[in-house]
């Protein structure tokens, strides 16, 4: 697995717990009680720790190798799931995963971006990167949902929409376009979840909606930190202070009213406890549902307005 | 820029830099800020293109007092702060957007023009503003909506701010959309990122100026991603029109009577 410099006293302590059990079993002692504290310890190390991340680190756990990914998600929270393929136009776009879903009583689109979690599984996956026949898929998906009155609950984690020949000869940018106007006039509950890393229009284009929550070590931003720096520094050295810069955070943007709701991820982050995650990131999507569910499309589509109406309007 | 003023002739004088010809400013300005040697497109201001599209002397300009506050107090090379002060200093303008109200070959609409000249045209939480206020005006008026874009896309000094605008002038055009009022996007050289990935490409109409740079991502970007050189023309005007992205080229002389005829065939079927 994965570790990064910032993780390892953590997994230090893990393994001294792990060697300490596999001797006392050997030995047929009872440390239950030294194995209690140790535990103790290392959940307040980490919580120490964690306390005081800097943006740069919250950045590696976004992107952390071992984190939960779209299927993860759909395989722990939902049921009957039922995968959708192809935009109808083009291509069936791996990086973009659609399809139905039951998730407790309600019957659901889930659309989300794919990482892989190994480097062949990522050359698949194309990264997370969908190209535009991924909108497009996302697109023909959520008009689905609106047809047969279903919710659409998107999970987004992706370092952008893939900027190469193919995605431009196609229409990327049309293709994003396209989504955030469709999006913003869909007559069923759309609900949010920024699940990793939300990188710009990428992310945006399954980004619009009436709830929108991000999990506490997830980022979102108009630009990478790496871009950020290259750009406007001139140089690849500054993606630290770009990161800080551009408020990225879950933190930042709850304050700025961009997210309504920080999930809490479990001790140490969300690769530490799949369930765990999984089970806060369905406790926000049913409750989110609940509450849109029963409403009118007239008041569905009200609300949504003025929701992205009154967005940034604070800062005038 | 893609002129620039021959300091020792003074500004009566400027380079194309496409055939390096040395021309007098005025006849560029008599041709529409078109090189009249090489026939090569200046990228003009955003006052500049009100002055050549609308009708003269009808433009009504509004929300000139809506702009940018620095909300994250944002600092790279420079404070943004004194960034902004120095394109208000080189453009006159608060904002890189123009909205206002004026004819287009006697056809009345609502016209938002995005200034290059203004940090790269970028759009930021008060221009996501205006053009958002631009199309109500517009729904409100029942007249169409014609959005000149020259922009690099969202402004990163306004981090997640800036990138919301995508959304919200997207969901303005989608309600001006339901009303029936045509929205005519002209895309000029450069539209890219988030404003080509927004309003831009969402126009019932989409025109463009020849050889401009249109795309999502800049070429330098694809070109590290993909490892190699840009085929020759990728991302120009006539590439997009070659891969359905586009209605049409047409020439900068051309363009205010293509947006008058445009907009005079919609108007006729909506409802006053």
């Amino acid at each position: 697995m994965f570790v990064y410099d910032f993780e390892k006293p953590i997994y230090e302590v893990e393994r001294k717990i792990e060697d300490l059990k596999r001797l006392a079993g050997k030995k047929g002692m009872d440390i239950s009680k030294e194995i209690k504290i140790l535990e103790e310890k290392k959940d307040d190390l980490i919580k120490e720790r964690f306390s005081h991340l800097s943006i740069d680190e919250i950045v590696k756990i976004a992107r952390h190798p071992s984190r939960p990914y779209t299927l993860d998600y759909i395989e722990r929270i939902a049921t009957d799931f039922i995968e959708f393929h192809g935009d109808r136009r083009f291509a069936d776009d791996k990086a973009m995963i659609t399809g139905l879903a039951n998730i407790d009583d309600f019957k659901v689109v889930i659309i989300g971006q794919q990482k892989g979690k190994n480097t062949k599984e990522n050359l698949r996956r194309n990264f997370g990167m969908a190209h535009p026949e991924g909108y497009r898929k996302a697109l023909r998906l959520m008009k689905l949902a609106e047809k047969f009155n279903l919710g659409i609950v998107t999970l987004i984690d992706t370092p952008g929409a893939y900027p190469g020949i193919g995605a431009e000869e196609r229409g990327q940018a049309e293709a994003i376009a396209a989504n955030l106007y469709e999006m913003a006039g869909l007559r069923v509950p759309i609900v949010i979840i920024i699940t990793g890393e939300g990188g710009s229009g990428g992310a945006l284009g399954i980004g619009v909606g009436d709830r929108v929550a991000m999990l506490s070590y997830a980022i979102y931003s108009v630009i990478s930190p790496e871009g950020c720096s290259s750009i406007l520094w001139r140089d690849a050295e500054h993606t630290k202070e770009a990161a800080k810069a551009m408020r990225i955070i879950a933190h930042d943007l709850y304050k700025a009213d961009i997210v309504d709701e920080i999930i809490e991820e479990p001790i140490g982050g969300a690769h530490r406890d799949y369930d765990e995650m999984a089970k806060r990131v369905k406790a926000f999507i049913v409750k989110s549902l609940s509450e849109f569910v029963p409403l009118s499309e007239k008041k569905i589509l009200e609300n949504r307005w003025k929701k992205i109406r009154k967005m940034t309007t604070q800062f005038l | 820029m893609i002129f620039k003023k021959k300091k020792e002739e003074g500004e009566r004088f400027v380079q194309c830099k496409a055939c390096k010809e040395t021309i007098y400013i005025d006849d560029v300005k008599e041709n529409l800020w078109v090189c009249p040697k090489c026939g090569n497109y200046f990228r003009i201001s955003a006052r500049h293109r009100v002055e050549i599209t609308a009708d003269e002397g009808i433009f009504k300009e509004f929300d000139t007092q809506i702009y940018s506050k620095d909300p994250l107090s944002f600092v790279d090379l420079k404070p943004y702060k004194q960034r902004l002060s120095e394109a208000k200093e080189k453009t006159g303008n608060k904002e890189a957007v123009i909205c206002g109200f004026c004819k287009i070959c006697d056809e009345p609409a609502v016209l938002v023009v995005l200034d290059f000249n203004f940090l790269g045209g970028s759009m930021g939480y008060a221009t996501g503003e205006k053009i958002v206020r631009a199309a109500e005006k517009a729904i409100t008026k029942s007249i169409g909506l014609v959005i000149i874009s020259s922009s690099g896309g969202a402004r990163m000094q306004e981090g997640i701010l800036s990138l919301m605008q995508m959304a919200r002038t997207s969901a303005v055009l989608n309600k001006l959309s339901k009303k029936g009022i045509p929205y005519i996007s002209v895309l000029a050289d450069p539209t890219t990122a988030g404003v080509s990935a927004s309003f831009a490409m969402l126009g019932d109409v989409i025109i463009a100026e020849p050889k401009a740079l249109i795309g999502f991502a800049g070429p330098r970007v694809i070109k590290q991603t993909i490892g190699r050189t840009l085929p020759e023309g990728f991302q120009r005007t006539e590439f997009l029109l070659e891969h359905g992205m586009i209605d049409m080229i047409v020439e900068r002389k051309d363009i205010p009577e293509t947006i008058g005829n445009l907009l005079r065939y919609f108007n006729k079927n909506v409802a006053y």
